[in-house]
């Protein structure tokens, strides 16, 4: 019996301990729940969001499928199998980066996918979105934490590398999830207050120089709209006014499923993607989107938890930060289509319409059941 | 592992948890912050929500009223609405045109003339949101294709439109007028809300008189529409009051004998009821097919229609200014008889020709050796230019005038016909104002045989004959005879203006029509020939007019100049001399005598309208439908 070993008996929760059947699966039943729960509504709302298009919905759930069996595969893997790979897989993530830089191919005007003979069709920057808080977790955790600064600064090159590739490309949405994830890591790792502190003034100063030299035009468009939908009605301010009217005129109770006259007269755009909480909060109200972000908080609480009772530092930081970041996509997408945040490609996890960022949810999914169901026992 | 690690470890865990906590309240924190703005949106401003919604999808739309149609006086239609389908494109809404037309193209036959006509309107002003028609008459298979396509094409839309029709349009275009586009003009003057939905306004005549009438009141849908503008249902609806039917004084059948009697000619016949004024006939030959214009003519057609040496678009009746020659003389010799410039008995002696004083120019009769010895009955009746030259030169200008203008020359008298000329009534101080001349002794001898200066249209010559049928009563002449329901024409039908004209002595217009119906059944009348064997009695005059102008750019073969310089031949006339039904004007261009030409056209019109059509002459709206097909 190692001493490891009497640490984590004493420590485990016998709630978060998974037994029998669950065990043998490596799922967590609770979260596999609440997840499915979350899907088969949000399947609901696809198909009025779609416009009754069965197909859509049909095409969706076969990459929920997909997704599932990814996150059963995550889930199989022992948490020491990421951190081992953590490297391997983040240089060849940076590698991608650049290659999609040189021979990306992509539309409107940014390159996101890269098309390698013989694989199917992919976007390096979404596998970062796992691969980054890896990396920073793997950095992280070989030493003692808290980390020193020297270290802190290696590891925010670590997340802001990848974060300026994908930036470039470019996308924002992506780049800020990613950095996020990676960002969250540092944090969790145990990044001193006053640190955080200085750097939230350097971004504070740093803010308007972005503003001026670093963003696009059509991204200064979306943050100055934001401000003032008004000022283009027809034009960028379109998604925000319909979407602000979608959300206010669905009301307490909501207009009923496939009700919703902005979305079913083609009012709100994009709404079976980004926009499709909209029509959510159209069709089913107030009540609606309370049970909405009821569950999303149940589905973080949960992951939460598991990075808490985690067993080593790798786990529970790479547990953190993928809740964190899940969180991320519900707090941006929300508020993006309330009028809150200005407009950035995030969909809304687990409900918008989309294949790539569906499978790497459930992946990160796997990998918090991995962390979770993956426990050295007592063994006498 | 060292005991160190352990410990680290714990404090690691320990570390982690306070970073968690932290992390939690930001997600409660933030996730409340989500909930309370969905409680701003959803619960505080709900209100304000809804009625964006509402504002997005519900749209008010106005529905035209169907336009009045126009019935003749037998009630055959003249004027119709049919429901015509066109495609429309609404350029708002439109993704990208040149595609959208490129896509059209392939599902539709859209010609060359189309697509000029659609670009022409697209750079017009228009309204915002207005449709713009493409092409008109789809057939089933066409609206079925686009159907099929539709879902590919925003802002493309099938429109079943009533659109003017003309059954008998070569017949009556001149008289009703059409109706067209609105354009940029019209637009500026139209009341914007009653025509917010109306494609049509009358461009002329009837339609453009009585625009007003025919047009309606605009009614409104509401409608929800998708994001496209595409409506999907109707919500509301307040319908139009439709245009007022309007009946025409107008008589088809004897509008379709006018025409055939003009035919292969060129010329212009009015006829009006003098009881009443009312016009039964308004021909201008050629006509043409006003059809065409309604939803736009295609250039080649116009091109066609505007290039033709017989001017198939001018309307000689109320626009053809014509030397009226002797057709004026009936209203001159009331002059000279009512002036004290003639005596009924006085005789002159006519050599052939008139001079003002021994010696000068020689004013010629059409007659070369000269009529001898005439008094006014005879001057009539033979035409006597010499006669007319002494009592003009009697009368002086003044005095022709002051008669002539009391006959309604120089004017438009009409009530209700858009578009009349007034013809040129000349006086001194006209010379002097547009000539600088002063009015000289021989200008009066020309205008004591309507020629010269004076010019008058058909329709003011039949005016001023139908006053002499109702020996000086005035009836402006007018189209309109009554509206649908029996209502009051007052306030639609501009008032009468004209006093009677009253003679000192009012046997004088018996005086006069027993003259003018020596021109008909008299020995020596000049249109004996046309009076013969006539079971009723006629007055008349007739006339020829030299053709006095003729550009000199105009092309024509030898024949044709010979034909062109031919005289005009003019006949006025009425009958029954007792009770006077029709009253005529005949003008045809280059006929050659109005003896030989013109008078038998009127003759064969009064026997079209005193015997032929004379059981059916006077209906009422009442029976509209049973009438409609035996007409014609």
């Amino acid at each position: 019996m190692s001493v490891r070993e009497v640490y984590t008996s004493t420590a485990s929760n016998p709630l978060g301990r998974p037994r029998g059947f669950w065990s043998a699966l490596h799922l967590d039943p609770v979260l596999l729940i609440l997840l499915t729960a979350l899907i088969i509504g949000g399947l609901f709302v696809l198909y009025s969001g779609a416009d009754r298009n069965f197909d859509v919905v049909k095409a969706q759930a076969i990459r929920f499928g997909i997704a599932f069996v990814v996150m059963l595969v995550f889930a199989q893997l022992d948490p020491s199998v990421f951190r081992r790979w953590a490297p391997w897989l983040y240089a060849a993530g940076l590698a991608g980066l650049v290659a999609v830089l040189l021979v990306g191919v992509g539309a409107k005007g940014a390159q996101r996918w890269l098309a390698l003979p013989g694989l199917p069709r992919f976007q390096p920057s979404e596998l970062m979105k796992l691969v980054v808080p890896m990396m920073a977790a793997w950095y992280l955790s070989r030493h003692f934490l808290p980390p020193r600064l020297p270290r802190i600064g290696m590891s925010l090159i670590v997340v802001l590398l990848p974060m300026a590739l994908i930036a470039v490309q470019p996308d924002l949405g992506t780049a800020l999830l990613v950095g996020m994830a990676g960002l969250f890591v540092v944090f969790f790792a145990g990044m001193s207050w006053r640190l955080i502190s200085a750097f939230a003034v350097m971004i504070s100063v740093a803010a308007p120089v972005l503003w001026f030299f670093g963003m696009r035009d059509y991204q200064k468009q979306r943050v100055l709209t934001l401000l003032d939908p008004q000022s283009d009605p027809l034009g960028a301010g379109w998604n925000i006014i319909q979407s602000k009217t979608a959300i206010g005129s669905g009301g307490f109770e909501g207009k009923g499923w496939l009700q919703g006259t902005q979305s079913h007269l083609e009012f709100l755009p994009e709404s079976h993607t980004d926009f499709i909480v909209a029509v959510l909060a159209e069709e089913f109200g107030f009540i609606g989107m309370l049970v909405l972000l009821s569950i999303y908080l149940l589905i973080i609480l949960r992951c939460l938890f598991i990075a808490v009772v985690a067993q080593d530092s790798f786990s529970r930081l790479i547990a953190g930060a993928l809740t964190m970041t899940f969180f991320i996509y519900v707090f941006v997408n929300i508020g993006m289509v309330s009028g809150l945040l200005p407009v950035v490609g995030v969909p809304l996890p687990l409900i918008s319409y989309g294949g790539t960022s569906t499978v790497t949810l459930m992946a990160a999914f796997g990998i918090l059941m991995s962390v979770h169901t993956h426990r050295r026992m007592i063994s006498a | 592992m060292p005991w160190g690690e352990i410990k680290d470890t714990a404090a690691e865990r320990r570390l982690f948890q306070r970073r968690a906590l932290v992390m939690l309240v930001v997600v409660f924190l933030l996730l409340a912050g989500l909930a309370a703005r969905m409680y701003q949106l959803q619960v505080a401003e709900h209100d304000i929500y809804t009625t964006l919604s509402d504002k997005n999808r519900v749209q008010v739309q106005s529905v035209p009223p169907p336009r009045g149609l126009v019935y003749d006086r037998n009630q055959v239609l003249l004027a119709e609405n049919r429901p015509v389908f066109s495609v429309t494109l609404v350029p708002e809404r439109v993704g990208g045109m040149d595609e959208t037309l490129e896509q059209l193209e392939r599902i539709l036959e859209v010609s060359e003339e189309d697509l000029e006509r659609f670009e022409r309107r697209l750079r017009e002003p228009r309204r915002p949101f207005q449709e713009i028609p493409l092409r008109y008459d789809l057939t089933e298979d066409e609206i079925a294709r686009l159907a099929v396509h539709r879902h590919r094409l925003p802002g493309v839309e099938v429109r079943a439109e009533l659109v003017r029709y003309y059954p008998h349009s070569e017949l009556t275009a001149h008289a009703l007028g059409f109706v067209g586009r609105i354009n940029r003009d019209e637009l500026q003057r139209i009341d914007p809300v009653n025509y917010a939905g109306t494609n049509y306004i009358g461009k002329s005549g009837v339609e453009r008189f009585y625009e007003k009438l025919l047009h309606g009141e605009v009614g409104y849908q509401h409608v929800e529409t998708n994001a496209r503008g595409r409506i999907l249902r109707v919500l509301e609806r307040e319908s139009p009051s439709p245009g007022e039917d309007l009946q025409l004084h107008l008589d088809l059948r004897l509008q379709a004998r006018a025409h055939e009697l003009l035919d292969g000619r060129r010329g212009a016949i009015v006829a009006i009821e003098p009881k009443t004024g009312g016009l039964l006939a308004l021909a201008s030959v050629p006509g043409f097919d006003a059809n065409k214009f309604v939803t736009g003519i295609s250039v080649p057609d116009y091109r066609e229609l505007s290039e033709s040496k017989d001017k198939p678009l001018f309307n000689r009746a109320l626009r053809g200014q014509y030397a009226p020659a002797s057709t004026l003389k009936p209203m001159l010799a009331i002059a000279a008889l009512d002036s004290g410039a003639v005596t009924r008995d006085q005789t002159i002696w006519d050599p052939g020709y008139f001079q003002l004083k021994p010696g000068g120019r020689r004013y010629r009769d059409w007659k070369r050796g000269g009529h001898g010895w005439v008094d006014l009955t005879h001057a009539m009746a033979q035409s006597c230019d010499v006669y007319f030259y002494e009592a003009a030169v009697e009368m002086g200008v003044d005095t022709m005038h002051s008669y002539l203008s009391r006959f309604g020359f120089g004017e438009d008298a009409t009530l209700d016909v858009s578009g009349a000329l007034s013809g040129l009534l000349p006086s001194p101080d006209w010379k002097r104002a547009m000539r600088d001349e002063p009015w000289y002794p021989g200008d009066s001898v020309n205008l004591g045989i309507g020629q010269g200066f004076m010019l008058a249209t058909p329709l003011q010559m039949a005016t001023a004959t139908a006053l002499i049928a109702n020996r000086g009563e005035w009836v402006e002449p007018r189209l309109l005879k009554g509206i649908e329901g029996d209502q009051s024409l007052d306030g639609f039908l501009p008032s009468e203006t004209h006093e009677p004209l009253k003679l000192q002595n009012p046997d004088d217009w018996e005086f006069i029509v027993e003259a003018m119906a020596e021109v008909m059944h008299g020995s020596r009348g000049t249109a004996r020939g046309a009076g013969r064997d006539a079971p009723y009695r006629m007055a008349g005059k007739t006339g020829t007019a030299q053709v006095f102008s003729l550009a000199e750019d105009e092309e024509y073969d030898a024949e044709e100049i010979r034909e062109r310089l031919r005289d005009h031949a003019l006949f006025v006339g009425f009958a029954p001399v007792e009770n006077p039904e029709i009253a005529v004007a005949v003008i045809v261009e280059n006929g050659g005598g109005g003896s030989r030409t013109a008078a038998p056209v009127a003759r064969a019109l009064f026997d079209a309208w005193l015997l032929e059509f004379a059981d059916t002459g006077n209906d009422s709206l009442v029976s509209k439908t049973d009438s409609q097909s035996e007409a014609l």
